[in-house]
């Protein structure tokens, strides 16, 4: 009521009322950004919060083992106490690689076609394909790959068809959306006057498509294929079903795997005492070699701005 | 009625002209015989994209011949038992599961995407750690969160298996989902929208929430139905956390515990052959689930797209 009084000739009436206002609103414009603030540092929490338990609870383990042992060790036998994940490395590693062999070369092919080939019409469809492919979960996968490829691969191939090569076509058929969707999304990120500059020098289509477009959208598609590399890496629900679970080096292409991601879905369940304290080291292996791959992805993405 | 060609000065009448610059089938094929790697790239191309929509088609259809058979009402009854197998529990705990995890992750995502979007400069070291670690996250495996759940939730904490530990778990797998998706919705309003509200007077806050979200919802809500589709697909995050228990246990509600269709199904597939027709039914529920999802996420996100 004072304040009103004090309202000279020609000044606003508002003019006096908004500080009284400003400091409720400050308040308010403070608390909500503090909250913003704090959504944001959760994301930082969770990850330091993960990385602190599994290390806490992996280190003693591995201090037990032997780190030497542990990790370079190619037995692994928890009956008479032999924790070597060497093994286990190796054979995810060759999943990884033989799955990479199936899915790039089809994945980047199917990207130049939505990219350059496609009709509109055509693309309406293939999109939504390509999201279902991502979509289905990967129980799913794996149960198809244990009714239908690894029959087929046992049929056609011999051997005990649960093998690295029924992993990696199932393995191989899982990285395929990751790698279409962002190489597509690289090569159509190339300005349109790289391809028809190659196209007006008499270059063919596929000629200035891969000689020119694809060394230009290079970071991209290394950064989808390094991501697919994770999540064929990381991938347990369809591996376990179809890998065979022999925790031996493979010698060919029908032999059975072990990942380390299969390693802890198989003996969870029923270990006890060191044997569990190892498969949960065996995750933070498995880790390890994420975190690995995610420096590796975000270097290439500073590079590429 | 024909309509007349009315040249002004100046133009020419292009519909006699007969463009130089068009290549016809017969030179393309002229030109595939002289570049005959040329010719078989392109095959190699559309066999690759028959193939991926083949194998698309191939699951799918499998999938379905092999489970609809066994997609009998008993499957969905209110209460397990070895008599009927019934997967409702599943589906209700698939559910309760999502919605717990959604709706957490949901307004920390927003709320972290509206602070690194509409607060914080890209240069900030801050902004640059956030980033690091929604990166981080994304990319860590389902089975290490599954174990992390079990050593923190389960152990550490001494829940047991929960279908509340098991939500917390998916929640940090699709807080960075909900935080990019947002981040997008975000920065596709326009400026003009933003300048336009601080010239009526309205301060940043009820920019945020009466202007911007509002232009924003198309693609937080695609953002939302991506990550139910997450929580709905996961298993191995979810075997150790929530628990494989195949009835309804609901007398300590969240802290109960209880297994998703996922799970489920993984449960069945480990019995043998036995239950080979109820987990392929499963599996026709879950990949209906996902088309449907998907689906919803592509319509509400071309909303998005509409050009302001």
């Amino acid at each position: 009521m004072k304040e009103e009084k004090t309202i000279r000739e020609g000044e606003a009436a508002g003019a006096a009322v908004i500080p009284a206002v400003n400091k409720k609103a400050l308040i308010r414009e403070w608390g909500m950004k503090a909250v913003f603030i704090v959504a944001a540092a959760i994301f930082v929490v969770v990850v330091a919060v993960i990385c602190i338990y599994l290390f806490a609870r992996a280190v003693p383990t591995i201090g037990e083992i032997g780190f030497v042992e542990f990790v370079f060790g190619g037995t692994w036998n928890p009956d008479v106490g032999y924790y070597g994940v060497g093994s286990l490395i190796v054979g995810t590693s060759y999943a990884t690689a033989c799955a990479l062999v199936v899915g790039v070369p089809i994945g980047l092919l199917v990207a130049v076609f939505m990219a350059f080939y496609c009709p509109k019409w055509l693309y309406k469809i293939m999109k939504p394909v390509v999201n279902i492919l991502a979509g289905i979960p990967s129980i799913v996968y794996g149960y198809f790959g244990l009714v239908v490829i690894v029959p087929f691969v046992r049929e056609t191939f011999g051997g005990g068809g649960t093998s690295l090569l029924a992993t990696a076509i199932v393995l191989g058929i899982m990285i395929l959306p990751t790698i279409i969707s962002i190489s597509e999304n690289a090569l159509r990120a190339v300005p349109k006057s790289y391809f028809e500059g190659a196209v007006a020098l008499g270059a063919t289509k596929e000629r200035a498509i891969f000689r020119t477009v694809f060394p230009a959208a290079m970071s991209g598609i290394v950064t989808s294929v390094i991501l697919a590399l994770g999540r064929a890496f990381g991938e347990t629900a369809a591996v376990v079903l179809i890998c065979g679970n022999l925790a031996k080096i493979p010698d060919s292409l029908l032999d059975p795997i072990r990942t380390l991601s299969s390693n802890i879905a198989t003996e969870l369940g029923y270990s006890t005492g060191l044997h569990r304290e190892a498969l949960i080291a065996c995750a933070v292996v498995l880790f390890v070699f994420i975190l690995l791959i995610t420096v590796i992805v975000m270097l290439l993405r500073r590079k590429k701005r | 009625m024909a309509k007349e060609l009315v040249l002004k000065e100046g133009e020419v009448d292009a519909r006699g002209i007969i463009p130089i610059n068009r290549q016809t089938l017969k030179d393309k094929l002229r030109a595939y015989v002289k570049k005959p790697f040329s010719f078989a790239a392109l095959l190699l191309i559309l066999l690759a994209s028959l193939a991926t929509a083949a194998i698309v088609v191939w699951i799918l259809v499998y999938v379905l011949m092999q489970g609809i058979p066994y997609l009998k009402p008993s499957m969905f009854e209110w209460r397990w038992s070895f008599s009927n197998m019934s997967m409702l529990p599943s589906l209700i705990n698939t559910l309760v599961i999502s919605l717990i995890s959604i709706a957490i992750a949901g307004v920390i995502g927003v709320f972290a995407a509206i602070f690194m979007v509409e607060y914080a400069k890209s240069t900030n070291i801050f902004v640059k750690i956030v980033r690091v670690a929604a990166e981080t996250l994304s990319g860590i495996p389902s089975i290490v969160f599954g174990i992390f759940g079990m050593v923190f939730f389960v152990e550490l904490l001494g829940w047991g298996y929960t279908l509340l530990g098991g939500a917390l778990t998916m929640t940090m797998m699709i807080l960075p989902l909900m935080m990019r998706t947002t981040e997008e919705a975000l920065l596709a309003v326009p400026d003009s929208f933003r300048e336009g509200s601080y010239a009526l007077g309205a301060g940043k806050l009820r920019t945020i929430f009466v202007i911007i979200l509002p232009s924003a919802i198309p693609g937080i809500v695609s953002g939302v139905i991506l990550g139910l589709g997450r929580v709905v697909g996961e298993t191995m995050a979810l075997v150790y956390t929530a628990g494989s228990a195949f009835n309804i246990r609901y007398a300590a509600g969240p802290m109960s515990q209880g297994c998703t269709l996922t799970v489920y199904m993984y449960s069945l597939i480990n019995e043998g052959n036995k239950y080979a027709g109820q987990a392929w039914a499963v599996a026709v529920v879950l990949i209906v689930l996902v088309v449907i999802i998907n689906g919803a996420a592509e319509f509400v996100g071309n909303k998005l797209k509409k050009e302001y």
